[in-house]
């Protein structure tokens, strides 16, 4: 048998036992939702480490460091540094004030349903992106690894039953022992491979960064270049690189703290203290993974090259061919396998927000007012949404294709996550007079800003030549009018412009009178929501 | 029609309910007013910090790409500045989390008051 299928069959028995043991605990909102707020502060640290590091992290920032270098690294970066804003701002209020859902804390001294609306229609906004482009990506990768057994349609929905079935069945327990799964299995096999990296240069830092200075490959023309990989530049390029370095920048700072999947794992916890303790333990893991990149795509652009990369699927196979180079095809099918439970674990997590904002913000509290007509309605809602939700995502996933052009949709997330939602919840605990009027108006103008300007940005925006067919061709054909590739420079401040704008147009003086609550609420924890019992 | 969606939101009760004189009172209370100082005064300027350190990187790169690709040793000053980002990271959080043990201080006595003020629990 296939080593490779092996391992994935071994990933999907671990994960659906525990789906199975955790579908005996699920029953009620706060289990369902919030894994009754009994996760320990280091589990929550690792699930939000496997909630976060996507494919996007392991095999595409792999794959732009060995093809641009250093510029790839910046990434990275930004990836780490964003918790600072998690940590200091946003987990500790969140946890204090909120139940289930970001818009639990908007809607506190603001009307509760044009918020939650809004609020609803951004985390299904930034899920769903999200979501299709793990599952275009999950797709191209299994029918890469498993060519012989699964085609692109088959892997696309094979993941998309699973992501079904852990969160229909195991609600927020079985989505988080997953991700815990996930995160060590990512951690052991980057760990593993550093290792063989250094042992490939004989353990020499100089040896190994002597390489990176003169890394050989044909470029688009077919000339031989020799570049030196840890000079800036190779990516981001005059005149509009350093610019959208900066609006990337932006994005990842702010918008981690606004995405709701990372938001909801804070609900699982006991107290703020546990949140703040796992925002720590999370920055642990994922710094020391985002350093290993160094390895990982220094490691595939030196080791491997460019050249050979490209002739064997591409940038995202960066680190599986790095692991086939170094130790073989079980190696190579055991980082395969870890792509494949990265991809999974997150798909999971986008579900499970997505489904527990469409439940409990829109239905429960947008449509029935708060009421739940009769117990478990609320989460028999999530379990019906979830399997919409996965459905939606395999057919769109479907529909795209293997070679569709979707990385844009990761910036689009950020962006999102950055410009609609972390302004109104920023001002919505530290500013007395904001309202619901400039909630509203905020979450509507970040969210149109993002959209709107990665519509007509590189992107979406290009000529295609005649070669490229299908999905992959750009929407619109014509010369880009937003020339940068991510939209937080102008899209960020254009949320702050909508909140601020909005409220001071407005007067609303019962959001004014509840702020003092709020603000105790947030800071003491005083009638914080508890752990359950099972 | 705004107020009563608003009383029908919270359908389980919060397992602390007061009213809102209340919620002043302990708003305007010294305790209080002293742990908001104390957390502003460290959250502020390590916010203002971080965000100055980490945005230095992409102007730097960006806008002084010659300067930041300087040699030392074995790699260049664009590396070891992003590399410098990880473990500034580490210190912001481990320092916050040394601080924040002393806004739990604070915030205890304002519950134990707040929990005994409404008769015990």
């Amino acid at each position: 048998m296939n080593i490779s299928l092996f391992m994935f069959l071994l990933f999907i028995a671990i994960t659906l036992g525990i789906t199975y043991w955790a579908s005996r605990r699920s029953a009620g909102s706060s289990a369902y939702f919030a894994a009754s707020r009994q996760i320990k502060g280091w589990q929550n640290g690792i699930a939000v480490a496997g909630d976060y590091m996507s494919a996007a992290s392991f095999l595409g920032i792999a794959g732009i460091i060995a093809f641009q270098g250093y510029d790839g690294f910046l990434f990275s970066v930004g990836w780490l540094v964003a918790y600072l804003t998690v940590l200091l701002v946003i987990a500790e209020p969140l946890r204090n004030a909120g139940k289930y859902t970001m818009a639990d804390v908007l809607a506190y001294r603001m009307k509760p349903r044009p918020v939650r609306a809004m609020a609803s229609l951004s985390t299904l906004t930034v899920s769903t992106f999200y979501m299709i482009a793990q599952m275009v990506g999950a797709g191209a990768l299994v029918k890469l690894l498993l060519g012989g057994y699964v085609n692109y349609n088959q892997a696309v929905t094979g993941v998309g039953i699973l992501m079904i079935v852990y969160v229909v069945f195991g609600g927020m327990l079985a989505t988080t022992w997953v991700q815990i799964v996930k995160a060590i299995l990512l951690m052991s096999g980057t760990i593993l491979l550093s290792i063989l990296v250094m042992a490939h240069f004989h353990f020499s830092f100089g040896e190994f960064f002597g390489a990176i200075s003169q890394v050989t490959y044909h470029d688009a023309k077919g000339q031989q270049v020799v570049k030196d990989f840890l000079q800036p530049g190779l990516r981001y390029k005059p005149p509009y690189g350093p610019l959208d370095l900066i609006s990337l920048g932006m994005a990842l700072i702010f918008g981690t703290a606004g995405l709701p999947h990372i938001l909801v794992r804070f609900y699982t916890v006991p107290d703020a203290k546990t949140a703040r303790n796992s925002v720590v333990w999370a920055m642990v893991l994922i710094g020391s993974f985002y350093i290993m990149t160094t390895f990982l795509g220094f490691g595939a652009a030196t080791i491997v090259g460019p050249d050979f990369i490209k002739g064997h699927g591409g940038t995202n196979m960066s680190a599986p061919l790095l692991a086939q180079a170094l130790a073989g095809n079980i190696f190579f099918a055991f980082i395969s396998a870890i792509a494949f439970a990265t991809i999974l674990a997150v798909v999971a997590g986008l579900t499970i927000s997505a489904t527990t904002s469409f439940s409990h913000d829109f239905w429960t509290n947008v449509i029935h007012n708060g009421v739940e007509r009769k117990p478990g309605e609320e989460v028999l809602v999530a379990r019906i949404s979830a399997f919409v939700v996965g459905a939606v995502a395999i057919l769109i996933a479907l529909v795209l294709g293997p070679t569709a052009n979707v990385a844009f949709l990761v910036a689009l997330a950020f962006a999102v996550a950055a410009s609609a939602n972390l302004p109104v919840i920023v001002l919505s605990i530290f500013w007395r007079r904001f309202n619901t009027t400039g909630a509203v108006a905020g979450l509507t103008v970040g969210l149109l800003a993002s959209i709107g300007l990665i519509l007509v940005s590189p992107s979406l925006m290009a000529v295609d030549p005649p070669t490229v067919v299908g999905t992959a061709r750009h929407l619109i054909q014509a010369k880009a009018w937003f020339p940068l590739e991510n939209p937080g420079i102008l899209s960020i401040p254009l949320g702050f412009v909508g909140a601020i704008l909005g409220t001071l147009l407005s007067n609303e003086p019962a959001s004014q009178e509840k702020f003092n609550e709020l603000l105790v609420r947030s800071n003491t924890g005083l009638g914080a929501e508890k752990a359950t019992a099972h | 029609m705004a107020n009563a969606a608003r009383n029908l939101e919270i359908a389980e009760p919060k397992q602390y309910q007061a009213s809102k004189s209340t919620w002043d009172e302990i708003a305007a209370s010294r305790e209080f007013r002293d742990l908001m100082a104390t957390k502003k005064i460290f959250i502020v300027p390590a916010f203002i910090f971080f965000v100055v350190y980490y945005f230095a990187l992409p102007v730097l790169v960006g806008y002084a790409p010659q300067f930041m690709s300087a040699k030392i040793g074995n790699v260049n000053l664009a590396y070891l500045f992003a590399l410098s980002q990880f473990f500034v990271a580490w210190i912001i959080a481990g320092l916050y989390v040394r601080a924040a043990n002393g806004f739990d201080r604070l915030a205890k006595d304002i519950l134990d008051k707040a929990e005994s003020a409404r008769g015990g629990k």
